[in-house]
């Protein structure tokens, strides 16, 4: 088990050079908790991803990072939130290839497929937060049974 | 506390010292024209020297107005801040440290000072060291204004500083006649990847390249921007002639491209800088290589 030192974090997301501190961040604490080097930058990417649909989409926002546990097992959670235009239709701005501005589309999607748990909070007018969870080693739960 | 009031009320000291300003202005530039900040600044026109004392005055006049002599932000600096900013500037390049540079925005008092004395000599004394007081408070805070506004310049420096650093950490190396390779070294932002994308085309028509390697070993994460970076940089160097084969994609990260859903189908890529020389030499020499067959043979 670990202590959660340098694993909690509320950092700025308002510029490219913010999302180089909140991947320098993700990678630190994920290899704290003892994550493996293809988790890590997993969790890096999907973090990546995030952070700027945040920057772009949602016109600036936060990262918080915390350590969580369950069973015994360390788990790293990530919250990045807007108070931008929100997601008007979420399961459209999930699927591969969606982008409503000159991107690939694969981020919000593949973020998921990055990680073990995810949940958006989103209304339009409202902001954005998407949540995500990957635990060391296995998930405690099997993802799917939701 | 300070009043505007009609009527006897006496002025207050920063009014006293607004006022000894605005009178006083030609004399204090020309004091301040011979002092060493200006004179190093302003060394072709003395005239060009009273001209941004008397500008600095001014501000100071404005500030003194509204009561504010202790406040750095106060709206009557705005107009001096850019003047501050190249004098401080000529004199770092002189060769002054801060502390010089601070000291010399100091000996702007006592010229200043012993005027105001001259010219409040029949007033009560104490009003005379209320409105000596307040004058050197504002010189102070002067002196902060000027301070702040190298600090400014120092960040400015970084920033450009880190613009160029950009520029240099993207080399373009020639491997062969007609292969160039760039080895990627950090964040691929978008700033930097336009970058990339020049400089590697570039090189493609400069160098005659028919083969452009890009090699990610150094890049840390490759996210869906990335990937549309590499990507676009692969279509536009195919526009120009030229194949691109992106090479030192790690394991770790090549696992998470397939996670993340990313497409790669179009670019070519192998999995070391030396796999990709191979293959452009390959695809390039066939002939040198049927004509060699021995090796290390006479051509
Ligand atoms: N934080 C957010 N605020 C508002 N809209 C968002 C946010 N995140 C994602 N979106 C919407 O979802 C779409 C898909 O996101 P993503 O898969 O990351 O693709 P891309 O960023 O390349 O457009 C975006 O184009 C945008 O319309
Ligand atoms: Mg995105």
């Amino acid at each position: 088990m670990h202590t959660g030192a340098g694993v909690e974090a509320r950092l700025p997301i308002r510029s490219d050079m913010d999302l180089v501190w909140v991947r320098q961040h993700v990678r630190q604490a994920a290899a704290k908790l003892g994550f493996s080097l293809v988790d890590q930058t997993k969790l890096v990417t999907a973090a990546s991803e995030l952070a700027r649909n945040t920057l772009v989409h949602g016109g600036g926002g936060r990262m918080e990072a915390s350590h969580v546990t369950t069973g015994g097992t360390d788990g790293l959670r990530l919250a990045f939130s807007d108070s931008g235009p929100g997601i008007p239709d979420l399961d459209r701005a999930l699927s591969d290839g969606y982008t409503s501005g000159g991107g690939l589309g694969m981020g919000l999607g593949g973020a998921r497929r990055l990680v073990h748990d995810f949940a958006v909070e989103t209304a339009p007018g409202a902001g954005t937060t998407v949540r995500v969870t990957s635990w060391v080693s296995r998930p405690p739960r099997l993802r799917g049974d939701v | 506390m300070p009043q505007h009031e009609t009527g006897a009320t006496p002025p207050t000291p920063a009014q006293e010292v607004r006022d000894f300003l605005w009178r006083r202005s030609e004399q204090i530039a020309q004091r301040w024209a011979d002092e060493p900040l200006f004179r190093a600044v302003f060394t072709v026109s003395r005239e060009e020297a009273v001209e941004a004392g008397k500008a600095v005055v001014d501000a100071l006049a404005q500030v003194a107005d509204s009561q504010r002599v202790e406040d750095p932000d106060a709206a009557g600096f705005t107009g001096v801040r850019e003047q501050l900013a190249r004098m401080g500037a000529a004199r770092s390049r002189a060769g002054l440290s801060a502390t010089q540079v601070s000291s010399e925005l100091a000996a702007l008092l006592p010229p200043v000072e012993n005027l105001l004395v001259a010219d409040l000599e029949q007033e009560e004394p104490e009003r005379l060291r209320e409105a000596s007081t307040a004058l050197s408070v504002l010189l102070g805070t002067l002196r902060l204004v000027a301070m702040q506004t190298a600090l400014s310049e120092i960040q400015a420096l970084t920033d450009r500083q880190r613009l160029q650093l950009l520029e240099v950490a993207t080399p373009v190396i020639k491997l062969w006649d007609g292969i160039v390779a760039v080895p990627l070294i950090g964040t691929l932002d978008s700033a930097r990847s336009q970058v990339v994308m020049e400089t590697l085309l570039n090189a493609v028509v400069d160098q005659h390249a028919r083969f452009a390697i890009l090699d990610i070993t150094g890049v840390p994460t490759v996210d869906s921007l990335v990937a549309q970076h590499l990507m676009k940089t692969v279509a536009a160097a195919r526009l120009m002639g030229a194949e691109c084969v992106v090479s030192g994609i790690r394991p770790a990260i090549a696992q998470t491209i397939v996670h993340l859903g990313l497409d790669l189908g179009t670019v070519k890529t192998r999995a070391g800088l030396a796999d990709a020389l191979a293959y452009c030499l390959h695809e390039l020499g066939t002939n040198i290589v049927a004509a060699a067959p021995g090796g290390a043979g006479r051509r």
